[in-house]
């Protein structure tokens, strides 16, 4: 027997469940096999509809009670697609930093989760490098608590691997696991000691839940603050090489493969950890993988400008690194889009660039700079793009958001014409340092329902279709 | 040019613009009275966040012959000490007006980051381990009154580049002149992808004799602690520059303070191939000759480029 998680792993706040006639919208699913003009009926928070395009009415005979901002009430909302907006399944990210508790100045729960809902995340997996270190099973409740009367989506936790991110002992995995941790991870630092991962794998077979791993070797990437090469010898910054990550990926697969245990690899940044990867399951051994929307689209010349919201972990890389990533994606070598959303304050990022800390923010501009960055140009097919935003949810054993007849609402809405300038109004989460920000972006989320309710709906989404 | 923050932006005829001017300070400094009143009104803020005793008062020395007023502000015993930001502490000494503000700092990209937040003209100083531009501009000055043009010249940087500002500002200002330049030192100093700068890279000394001029650079007691090379007596045995190695028609280089016994051997300190005194002297009129291009003339207040919040493009 398996001491398995007992509590429900995503909590979110009390919205109340969504009626809506989604009309004439073009539904894209992959995984359902849906690419078709579709009218969606929504109710209760449920999937009840799926019609011919023109064919649905809403109900109760209330044909003037359109989009004008009451929720619930058992009036149903009418939007009108006009065949062109398009009906995706919810994004999942399974990784953000949402800062709580102990840095709410950069974000919390509130203002995380409505980020994510205005990039069309359905949920999230919250990050434990919080201060303090979530670690024990009472913070875990606590948050969860919090994450019920707070959180606009479902919100999933990964406490910590160790104790205090130390590296040192293990926390106390079985019992944070019964009171609903999806996994474990030390994100923000590696589990430098192959040994102390080796045991984590080992008591995973009592407790279950993945181990995410942020993976660098701290011997080899000591003092750098960005990738190490042609730039960073020009800007006489110290580097970070790409085997910090590589030659951990290998490592930490090969325990994997030996203790038979499940690992998932966080924020991929270069052509050797992809290698890494594809040989770990080429093997069989339980392995997954994510990449981050700012390692596909953007490299180590980049940071050129000094700009700190170009500063992360791990840094960009080269240009031949990010196409390997672009490749792995497209394979399935990596599993899914992950945005690793890092907000800090403008006061911690408006320092010379070897000061700050490392992260951007990404929930609000991860589809839309995907689809500008590698759709528009033919790169990859959109609906590998869907399919990858979403697939992050299956890798820690949850429902995989589906546009299906019964299904709970997770759905996500976009104006793949819409064209905004990213920041341009301002952001929903509390930070501002977004590598993206001032880049012009193609593709808009104009409403969002997670687990059934309305979490997010753009102030654009009224005029479309007028 | 607004300010004076990488080699980089600029061109030959900047370059040589500068070092012209210098000469003919030059001939100022050997009079009786070597003041000119070019920048009489005009404050010049020396800002220093690391210790620094012949930049910065080669800096005021330039700044007093011109007449301008001068301000020294050092980070240690001041409120940079009780935490204040590098952007608080420009925000802070700005309202005092000053027309230029000379600056070091540990961090790569301080200068131009400080260039966005005040209206004065920033002279980069040092800026981590990434450039050192009036080093540069001495240095092209020094070799200028030695050789006349340094056209096709081979330039031999040895030592610790890896950390080493005078040698990224070096590379480009030389290579910039005409110059062909080598990068000689331990493999651990030597940055990967450095190469991509346009410059060969020798881990030996053995074609030393082929350069015409060579620059040491100062190889740091504590790079030892960290590890890079073995030991000093090591170093010294592959790297120094001493009377075997140094050839009669080469010119020496070294951008001060010398450890003598570490990357140059007292004998060739000494000799009359070693310009080091030189460079020391050039330093204070290559230094006016900047602030002159920076302020002589520029009497509106300068556009603040972008304030609070803004990015790189």
């Amino acid at each position: 027997m398996s001491a398995t998680a007992s509590a429900e792993p995503l909590i979110g706040g009390p919205q109340p469940p969504a009626d809506l006639l989604l009309r004439d919208v073009h539904v894209l699913d992959p995984r359902a096999g849906i690419d078709a003009r579709q009218d969606v009926r929504v109710r209760d928070g449920l999937i009840v509809e799926l019609a011919e395009p023109g064919t649905l009415d809403l109900e109760h005979g209330k044909a003037d009670a359109v989009s004008d901002g009451a929720e619930g009430g058992g009036i149903e909302e009418l939007v009108d697609g006009a065949g062109r907006l398009r009906l995706l399944p919810a994004f999942f990210d399974p990784h953000v930093h949402l800062r709580t508790p102990g840095q709410e100045h950069k974000e919390d729960l509130a203002s995380g989760t409505r980020a994510a809902a205005a990039g069309g995340f359905g949920a999230v997996i919250a990050m434990p490098n919080t201060d303090p270190v979530l670690d024990s099973a009472p913070l875990l409740r606590s948050l969860r608590d919090a994450a019920a009367r707070e959180a606009r989506v479902p919100v999933g936790f990964l406490p910590a691997i160790t104790r205090g991110l130390a590296g040192e002992q293990l926390s106390e995995m079985a019992e944070l696991r019964q009171e609903g941790a999806l996994g474990f991870t030390d994100d923000g630092k590696p589990v430098h000691s192959a040994g102390m991962l080796r045991k984590a794998l080992q008591y995973q077979r009592l407790c279950g839940g993945v181990l995410a791993l942020h993976e660098e070797d701290p011997t080899l990437s000591r003092g750098g603050a960005m990738h190490e090469g042609a730039v960073s010898a020009a800007l006489g910054i110290a580097g970070i090489p790409t085997i910090a990550e590589s030659t951990m990926v290998a490592r930490d697969a090969a325990l994997a493969g030996y203790e038979d245990g499940r690992v998932h690899f966080q924020h991929l940044s270069c052509a050797a950890s992809v290698d890494a990867v594809a040989d770990a399951k080429a093997r069989g051994w339980k392995v997954s993988a994510e990449v981050c929307p700012h390692h596909l689209l953007l490299t180590d010349e980049d940071v050129r400008g000094m700009d700190t919201s170009m500063k992360m972990h791990p840094p960009l890389a080269t240009e031949a690194d990010r196409l390997a990533l672009i490749e792995g994606l497209r394979s399935g070598t990596i599993d899914c889009v992950a945005t690793d959303h890092a907000p800090h304050a403008r006061n911690e990022k408006e320092v010379p660039f070897e000061q700050a800390p490392m992260g951007s923010t990404g929930l609000e501009t991860a589809f839309a700079a995907l689809h500008t960055g590698l759709v528009l140009p033919g790169i990859i097919a959109l609906s590998l793009l869907v399919q990858r935003m979403s697939a992050g949810a299956a890798l820690f054993a949850l429902p995989t958001p589906t546009i299906e007849l019964g299904a709970p609402a997770n759905l996500t809405l976009v104006d793949l014409d819409a064209v905004w300038v990213a920041g341009e109004h301002g952001w929903e989460s509390r930070s501002e340092n977004c590598c993206f920000a001032g880049r012009q972006l193609q593709g808009r989320v104009l409403m969002t329902i997670a687990a059934g309710a309305i979490a997010h709906r753009d102030r654009a989404l009224a005029m479309v279709g007028a | 040019m607004n300010h004076l923050i990488s080699i980089e932006d600029l061109e030959r005829t900047d370059i040589e613009r500068i070092v012209s001017q210098a000469e003919r300070f030059a001939e100022v400094s050997d009079r009786e009275i070597k003041t000119l009143p070019t920048l009489r009104g005009r404050m010049v803020l020396n800002l220093f966040y690391e210790s620094s005793t012949r930049t910065r008062s080669s800096f005021e020395l330039a700044a007093k012959r011109l007449s301008a007023d001068v301000v020294n502000f050092a980070a240690s015993g001041s409120s940079v000490e009780k935490g204040e930001s590098l952007k608080d502490t420009v925000l802070t000494l700005s309202a005092h007006k000053p027309d230029a503000i000379v600056l070091r700092t540990p961090w790569a990209g301080a200068a131009e980051l400080v260039s966005r937040w005040c209206s004065a003209a920033i002279v980069n100083a040092g800026d981590g381990k990434r450039e050192h531009p009036t080093q540069a501009l001495l240095d092209v000055y020094t070799l200028r009154r030695r050789l006349g043009a340094i056209d096709g010249a081979s330039i031999w940087i040895v030592g610790d580049v890896a950390h080493s500002r005078v040698a990224r500002s070096n590379i480009l200002a030389f290579q910039r002149m005409g110059a062909k330049v080598t990068l000689a030192g331990p493999p651990t100093l030597i940055p990967r992808g450095i190469e991509q700068l346009g410059c060969d890279v020798r881990y030996t000394l053995d074609e030393l004799d082929s350069a015409d001029i060579v620059y040491a650079l100062r190889m740091q007691n504590e790079r030892m602690s960290e590890t890079w090379v073995p030991s000093i007596r090591e170093y010294a045995a592959w790297y120094q520059i001493n009377g075997r190695r140094l050839s009669p028609h080469q010119i020496l280089m070294h951008p001060g303070p010398v450890n003598r016994g570490v990357e140059l051997s007292g004998e060739v300190v000494d000799s009359p191939q070693a310009v080091i005194t030189a460079q020391v002297e050039a330093g204070v009129v290559v230094r006016m000759a900047v602030l002159y291009e920076l302020l002589a003339g520029a009497r509106e207040p300068r556009p603040v480029a972008a304030m609070a919040g803004s990015r790189a493009a």
